[in-house]
């Protein structure tokens, strides 16, 4: 490992920066640090789906030992507009949904602080509640866009017209359950005041969000508050935006005058960190008789909540996956007395793959073609809505690899055709695929009179080892080894930079680091190659560049996902024993963070499958399975053999280090793969996920 | 602040006296259901009795051939128990069947008796329930209740047991060793856990303040040594079973000459298919048999909404289960 980094430093497996600090407790995440009088925020939340607070009668709990004050919308601080509703908090009497925040309890101990919590009496008045998703809700609309600024349809030629014409036709229903964020770490924050200056330790997957929305709500000016995020435990996208949390103990700690420390339980983050909105997706596919498509539309219903809308871009990936002259895609909204649906990783694609990769295959059954030849021969040559090429698209020979890698050639396409003991052994495949976003970033490298390098950047490490590989491309920037480069981030007060989200981090933060380090080197070349008294120090934007890179090319990373999947013909239990991704993603810049992003994608991916389904209580309209216990998730005993790999990629159109992003591509068409393999192994085809046991029980598929 | 007393008492007396008469106090074994409960706050208590001290935490011969089970035996360490493992395989099955290593670790026998039902209502104080807050309502009947009961049922819970060890239990007609101030008693498993009925709050027929010992298992027979436990999940570890089957048969000249089967999952209590046992006994054993005499035990099920798969899924295992210790091939397979 050591030579391969002397070598070279990018693509290096290097071990994580700060892992020591992580496995020794020397890493603080938010609500470990010390704080000189620090007390405790435990949030109240509504026992109603829709109606109003129409008391809180606080007296009843105020002399509880420890109790300091209890906030709701009659005495919480009025907060200013952050331009988004998720964030005024304790503002009015209205509840939007169960598990809303109605009041804040702050005490000296967080005991003492939940035990009040739990015995503050609320009244509401309640009003008839609707929480509960159906393709045809009466309050279907149609969205102004999607996020995060797609159209909300569009369609090119004539897609119904012709699919009646097509040879070959695919016209099912696809379904895709609630899903919910779980990163280890909840969302969790301290805040203290000094004056109008506001500091905060929170967990957040971009500290510059939080900074302008608490700058908004407590109208402060921006650069009095600091938001500090050094250590975050993970977000998959439930941290990208600000939270209620970091607002109310801000809040609180504003009103009794001392540092508070807030963190949701694992519970409350069902209701109160967003989820992926549950999608009914009807999708069309029609092809000619070799399985080229002809007509391909995908209309999807999904939910958003009354209190803002969020709309998930689900169909989006079919405006660009296949070829096809006719297609159409659409999105509709019912807006329901639900918590507020957010963004989780792979955002659109993720579901979007389900139905689409899952149609794939019963396209590939229906034309009786092998499904990754079907998926070849509709890999189109330009952007097929765009009408623009790809930067790079390396689809096809992810196919190929992966079937090498994974033993495809000479599979029986025929279904139940494999069994082993008391169980029906099958296999399927998907694509994946992610587009490449960059945002601009500010970087300064600095060189000290010790010949010591500095690079500072308002990055964010999520777990994903993003500190690491921004120390990577310093080095290489800089020419010198990773050992002499120090690495700042996760921090307001360094130079700006944008969300560890949307796949996008290291491409954005990455071309600042490498840009400002170029300019360093230059200053210094400048200087004679002698540092002066005082050091020397580069910050570099990359607004302008990220500016001019718009237009021209279609850019994303691909993939291919390949399943092995084995059904118990006693109960129905499926196990997946093997998977192999195979993912032209760019660059890789750290071989060992890349593939753990990659591994734990196509795990999240599985556990999608098979297990993950947040059940709405249609009586009471909450996630009523708010735990880890009863919110299954894979456990490791579900995961067996993953086999990763990429296939090298030097796309010169993406304007920056050649990196694609990968934290979101390896949960895209993992899924659809799984199902594909248990339609392999069982002759049954399931369209909504997760793949219960009882699915399979109860249509022949044991 | 809530707080509670905490006692370590040295006696099991100590510890009844300190529990006497107090509805508002728990025995503590391996705290891994009571504490979460506590957090939930669906348990109040205001006083915990440790008796994770106290009580044997050893596995000990008995003068009749069987083995006697201290409460406090950890679930790991009864499951790894070499006469366990040869005599009462299906003991050892179901404790490996259930939660992961690290609660395993720290659950005791006596608890994972006490261990309460993990229907959602009964979780969640923001919810009537009838086992939680007698009177309040049963919000599974029509709500969530895939995971719930199908045998046994009342209007007023539809409550399943977690347990996959106390099905094993069922399976191996052990006796639960109950300690009051009046001395030990012995409660055959069948008769400790209880229907829901008209009082769903209590789970089981103990008293208030009783203290479970030990739990002890008869001399192995033919049948014990030919057991086995088999359960369906949502994921392959940490999950509650959603159909589990504890069965012991003995087949001499390929008649079965006895048999026990109890099924985990459906009911408020391990629910030993004694009419299914009725009907086996004396006949071939085949899967034939099997299904058959299973499929009659289910005809009592009366499923909601989102269960009705577990009459199948019993039935299923069960058939299983037994064709896999009577060594009978069944049609499908090839």
């Amino acid at each position: 490992m050591t030579t391969t980094a002397e070598r070279s430093v990018i693509g290096a497996a290097l071990t994580r920066v700060e892992a020591v600090d992580k496995v020794t407790g020397a890493a603080h995440y938010a609500v470990e640090y010390a704080a000189e009088g620090v007390v405790y925020a435990w949030p109240v939340q509504a026992n109603i789906a829709r109606g109003a607070v129409t008391s809180v009668d606080a007296e009843a709990v105020r002399q509880s030992e420890g109790v300091l004050d209890i906030l709701w919308h009659d005495n919480a601080p009025r907060l200013g507009d952050t331009g988004d509703p998720t964030l005024a908090v304790l503002q009015d009497a209205r509840v939007h949904y169960r598990g809303q925040i109605i009041a804040l309890i702050v005490a000296e101990s967080s005991e003492a602080a939940r035990e009040a919590a739990a015995l503050l009496p609320v009244r509401y008045a309640a009003d008839e509640h609707d929480s509960v998703l159906t393709p045809d809700h009466p309050s279907l609309y149609t969205p102004d866009q999607v996020n995060p600024s797609f159209e909300t349809d569009t369609s090119v030629g004539d897609a119904d017209a012709e699919f009646k014409r097509s040879e070959v036709q695919v016209d099912e229903t696809y379904t895709t359950p609630a899903l919910h964020n779980n990163p280890m770490e909840p969302h969790a924050s301290t805040a203290s005041w000094d004056g109008d200056s506001l500091t905060v330790h929170d967990s957040n997957q971009g500290g510059q969000p939080v900074r302008q929305a608490l700058a908004k709500a407590f109208d402060v000016p921006a650069d009095s508050v600091r938001v500090i995020s050094s250590h975050v435990g993970g977000g998959f996208g439930s941290k990208g935006t600000p939270r209620p949390g970091v607002v109310l103990a801000a809040m609180a700690a504003r009103v009794v005058g001392r540092p508070v420390r807030l963190a949701f339980t694992r519970q409350q983050m069902f209701a109160l960190v967003g989820y992926r909105t549950p999608t009914v997706q009807h999708l069309r596919l029609g092809a000619y008789r070799d399985g080229r498509l002809r007509s391909i539309s995908h209309d999807v219903v999904e939910q958003t909540s009354t209190v803002k809308e969020f709309a998930e871009q689900t169909a989006v990936i079919s405006r660009m996956m296949y070829a096809g002259g006719h297609r159409r895609t659409t999105h509709r909204l019912a807006r329901l007395d639900v918590p507020i649906p957010s963004w989780m990783r792979a955002p659109g694609e993720c579901p979007g793959s389900f139905a689409l990769e899952s149609a794939m295959d019963e396209l590939a059954v229906a034309a009786g073609v092998d499904p990754v030849e079907l998926r070849i021969r509709n890999d189109p040559d330009t952007d097929p809505e765009l009408g623009v090429p790809f930067s790079s698209r390396h689809l096809v020979e992810c196919l190929r690899q992966g079937a090498e890698r994974f033993g495809w050639p000479g599979r029986n396409p025929s279904p139940r055709q494999d069994q082993r003991g008391r169980w029906l052994v099958g296999t399927g495949v998907a694509s994946s695929t992610y587009p490449v976003h960059v945002a601009p970033a500010t970087a300064r490298a600095a060189v000290d009179d010790d010949g010591r390098y500095t690079v500072a950047i308002n990055a964010t490490d999520i777990g994903t080892g993003a500190r690491t590989a921004l120390l990577q491309l310093a080095a290489e920037g800089l020419d010198v080894s990773p050992e002499q480069v120090t690495i700042f981030i996760g921090d307001t007060r360094l130079p700006q930079a944008g969300l560890a989200g949307g796949s996008m981090g290291l491409n954005s933060w990455g071309w600042a680091v490498t840009k400002a380090t170029q300019a360093l080197l230059t200053k210094l070349g400048d200087a004679g190659g002698t540092v002066p008294a005082g050091g020397l120090e580069a910050t570099e934007s990359t607004a302008d560049d990220v500016k001019e890179l718009e237009g021209g090319f279609s850019r994303h990373a691909f993939g291919a996902q390949f399943v092995e999947a084995w059904v118990d013909r006693d109960t129905g239990e499926v196990r997946v024993p093997r998977m192999v991704g195979v993912f032209a993603a760019g660059r890789i810049v750290n071989a060992r963070t890349a593939r753990s992003q990659f591994i734990g994608g196509m795990t999240m991916g599985m556990s999608m499958a098979l297990h993950e389904e947040g059940v709405m209580d249609a009586a009471f309209g909450d996630y009523a399975n708010h735990d880890l216990a009863t919110y299954h998730i894979a456990a490791h005993a579900d995961i067996g053999d993953i086999d990763v790999s990429w296939v090298e990629e030097n796309d010169p159109h993406l304007g920056h280090n050649g990196t694609k992003g990968i934290g979101e591509i390896g949960i895209v068409g993992t899924a659809a793969a799984v199902a594909n393999a248990v339609y392999h192994a069982t002759g049954v085809r399931l369209r909504d996920l997760p793949l219960h046991l009882e699915d399979l029980l109860e249509h022949g598929g044991t | 602040m809530r707080s509670f007393a905490y006692d370590a008492p040295a006696t099991p007396q100590e510890a009844l006296q300190l529990v006497n008469g107090r509805a508002d106090a728990r025995y503590l074994g391996g705290g891994t259901n009571l504490v979460d409960l506590m957090r939930l706050g669906v348990e109040r208590p205001a006083r915990l009795v440790d008796v994770s001290g106290v009580l044997a935490d050893s596995v000990e011969s008995t003068p009749e051939g069987g083995v006697r089970i201290g409460a406090a035996v950890r679930n790991s360490e009864l499951a790894a128990d070499s006469r366990v493992r040869r005599h009462y395989p299906v003991l050892s099955q179901g404790l490996l069947a259930g939660a992961s290593g690290q609660l395993r670790n720290m659950a005791t026998v006596g608890g994972n008796l006490l261990q309460r039902t993990r229907c959602l209502y009964f979780q969640d104080i923001s919810k009537p329930c009838n086992k939680r807050e007698p009177g309040s309502g049963c919000p599974a009947r029509d709500g969530i209740n895939r995971d719930l009961a199908i045998l046994g049922v009342s209007e007023h819970c539809i409550a399943t047991h977690p347990s996959d060890m106390a099905v094993a239990l069922a399976a191996l007609n052990a006796v639960v060793c109950v300690m009051d101030h009046d001395g030990e008693r012995r409660v055959p498993l069948d008769d400790f856990y209880r229907l829901p009925g008209d009082d769903p709050s209590r789970d089981t027929t103990l008293a208030s303040g009783d203290l479970i010992t030990a739990v002890e298992l008869p001399a192995p027979s033919a049948l014990t040594e030919h057991s086995a436990y088999r359960k369906a999940r949502d994921r392959a570890s940490y999950a509650f079973a959603v159909g589990a089957v504890a069965a012991a048969v003995d087949v001499q000249d390929g008649q079965v000459r006895d048999v026990r089967i109890a099924l985990g999952a459906v009911a408020h209590k391990p629910w030993r298919a004694r009419v299914a046992e009725e009907a086996l006994r004396g006949r071939p054993a085949t899967a034939a048999e099997f299904e058959s005499a299973i499929t009659r035990e289910l005809e009592a099920a009366e499923p909601t909404r989102d269960n009705a798969f577990k009459i199948p899924l019993a039935a299923r295992l069960t058939v299983a289960v037994l064709s896999g210790l009577a060594g009978v091939e069944r049609e499908d397979e090839r």
